[in-house]
């Protein structure tokens, strides 16, 4: 199964398995992440899900929706070239090693 | 009182977990327990009357976290356990079973209750309404058994519940006749050109409207309900009736042990209450303002919110919550996102294209924005957020005029 590498905002990694089809959002509330909230659950209202894309990966994820870049320009943290929502990051097998770093707040 | 007692969380929603897990998050590193009613684990609510009625899924995606997560953090759960009683007096809570447990402190995140149609037959099998995962499975077969034998689903109510179980049962394939009581939709919350917007979307999909009804009876036969009958003594077949006339903050418990409630348990902005011992987090709660007015939420937004204060509370810490409230739902391709408290408005003002539906009703009260609601307009309602948060208003003129670029005030003032 593929594999995501999530870095929490104190530095820590945490290496989880994503099932393909899942979200990138959905494995990390699964698992207790403390830097994301999600509190609409990955139907895009809330941007409380915010996570930066590590290089490489940026280039290999498909661009950002218009409506998620415009949800992103509600972000509560810094907004960065690489800040994207990790409800709208689907798994794909090629995604193996992906690695986001979530920001210091959600909300 | 042992020093070695838990913090006791009854209720365990969305608010109720994210009391436990910011506990962990603000140092806590005691006992913690999560009592909840129904057997799963705390799970999200809001996809119960959306895309769950008519995608048969599997409860543990709903979950907010998973359970290995919630044991890792030590977070005990016990499931499918009623609280009778709370004992102020002795610290502890009193299960339906008889058996005792002494707390610490203790947090009152029980939710909401559906009301219930105050009205004759309102017990019948096939009268269904909307708090749980169990009740939302029980709607959506009844809805598809409507579908199948060509009967009617009836919906008592049309706010945002009844709006989305019809926009379900219309993807189910089955008939939908709403009764409203009030002259329009969603009209507690919304303006009128809101309210028409959603009825013309669901007129477009085949929902028959009734407004003004105000149902006296349910009628039935065998203990099933059949029809509902409204008092201009109009009858209305139904295979099933779904309520959704609003919900009551569950504050039963917290009344019951003298906490001060007021529909609701009374909270200040850092959701204690009126024991210094117990705070309550989310629908079970009315809030305090400083002018005086108490508010009362249904909201994910606040329910998380007041459980991070509720947790810092309990950890000595005074964490006020004041951000713009939101609040969204879904019906067929409409995704309405609502910002700010549009109640007490004297002007209201669209922006976009209202027939799509594409547009926002901006809500201004003496010249001063203080809602928005959008349909299908993402990036007004991430501006209104932010205006809102900020204190920052567009002018009536400036609204209106769809060339002026509402995002400018943002950027004037960063």
């Amino acid at each position: 199964m593929p594999q995501v590498t999530y870095i929490e905002p104190d530095g820590r990694a945490v290496a989880l398995e994503v099932p393909t089809g899942a979200s990138v959002m959905s494995a990390a509330m699964n698992a207790g992440l403390e830097g994301i909230e999600a509190q609409c659950g990955g139907n895009m209202i809330c941007a409380t899900c915010h996570c930066y894309v590590q290089d490489p990966w940026q280039q290999k994820l498909p661009p950002p929706s218009a409506d998620e870049q415009l949800m992103l320009q509600n972000v509560a943290a810094e907004l960065r070239d690489n800040s994207r929502l990790s409800c709208q990051l689907i798994m794909r097998p090629e995604l193996d090693g992906l690695t986001v770093q979530f920001p210091e707040r959600q909300s | 009182m042992s020093s070695q007692a838990p913090i006791v969380i009854v209720g365990a929603g969305q608010a109720g977990v994210q009391i436990a897990e910011s506990l962990r998050q603000e140092g806590y590193g005691g006992e913690l327990l999560l009592i909840g009613e129904e057997p799963h684990p705390p799970y999200q609510r809001p996809p119960l009357s959306k895309k769950w009625l008519f995608e048969a899924g599997n409860p543990t995606s709903l979950a907010i976290r998973g359970a290995e997560a919630l044991a890792r953090r030590r977070i005990d759960m016990k499931l499918e356990a009623r609280v009778a009683a709370v004992h102020r007096d002795s610290s502890s809570v009193e299960f339906g079973s008889g058996e005792r447990l002494h707390y610490s402190k203790l947090a009152f995140a029980t939710g909401s209750v559906p009301r219930i149609l105050p009205v004759p037959g309102a017990t019948l099998r096939g009268v269904l309404c909307l708090r749980g995962i169990a009740d939302s499975a029980a709607i959506s077969a009844a809805i598809r058994r409507c579908g199948s034998e060509g009967r009617r689903v009836v919906v008592v109510g049309g706010g945002f519940i009844g709006l989305e179980v019809a926009a379900g049962a219309r993807k189910l394939g089955a008939a939908v006749t709403v009764l409203e009581g009030l002259p329009r939709l969603m009209s507690r919350v919304t303006a009128p050109i809101v309210s028409e917007a959603f009825e013309r979307l669901h007129l477009a999909h085949g929902v028959e409207f009734v407004f003004n009804a105000r149902v006296t009876e349910l009628l039935g036969e065998a203990d099933h309900v059949t029809a509902v009958r409204t008092a201009d003594g109009r009858e209305y077949p139904a295979g099933c009736v779904v309520v959704g006339i609003g919900v009551s903050a569950d504050d039963r418990l917290a009344l019951a042990a003298g906490l001060a409630c007021d529909a609701g348990i009374i909270v200040d902005e850092c959701s204690r209450t009126s024991d210094a011992e117990i705070v309550a987090a989310g629908d079970c709660t009315a809030r305090r303002l400083p002018d005086g007015r108490m508010l009362r939420l249904e909201s994910v937004q606040n329910a998380v919110e007041q459980g991070k204060s509720a947790a810092a509370a309990l950890m000595g810490r005074a964490r006020p919550f004041h951000a713009t409230p939101w609040f969204w739902s879904d019906q067929y391709d409409v995704k309405l996102q609502m910002a700010g408290l549009s109640h007490g408005y004297d002007q209201v003002i669209a922006r976009g294209d209202v027939a799509k539906p594409a547009f926002s009703a901006f809500y201004l009260r003496d010249g001063r924005l203080i809602a928005v609601d959008s349909l299908n307009r993402i990036s007004d309602h991430m501006l209104a957020k932010r205006l809102l948060d900020n204190g920052l208003s567009p002018t009536a003129e400036q609204i209106a005029d769809a060339s002026f670029d509402l995002h400018s005030l943002v950027k004037q003032s960063a």
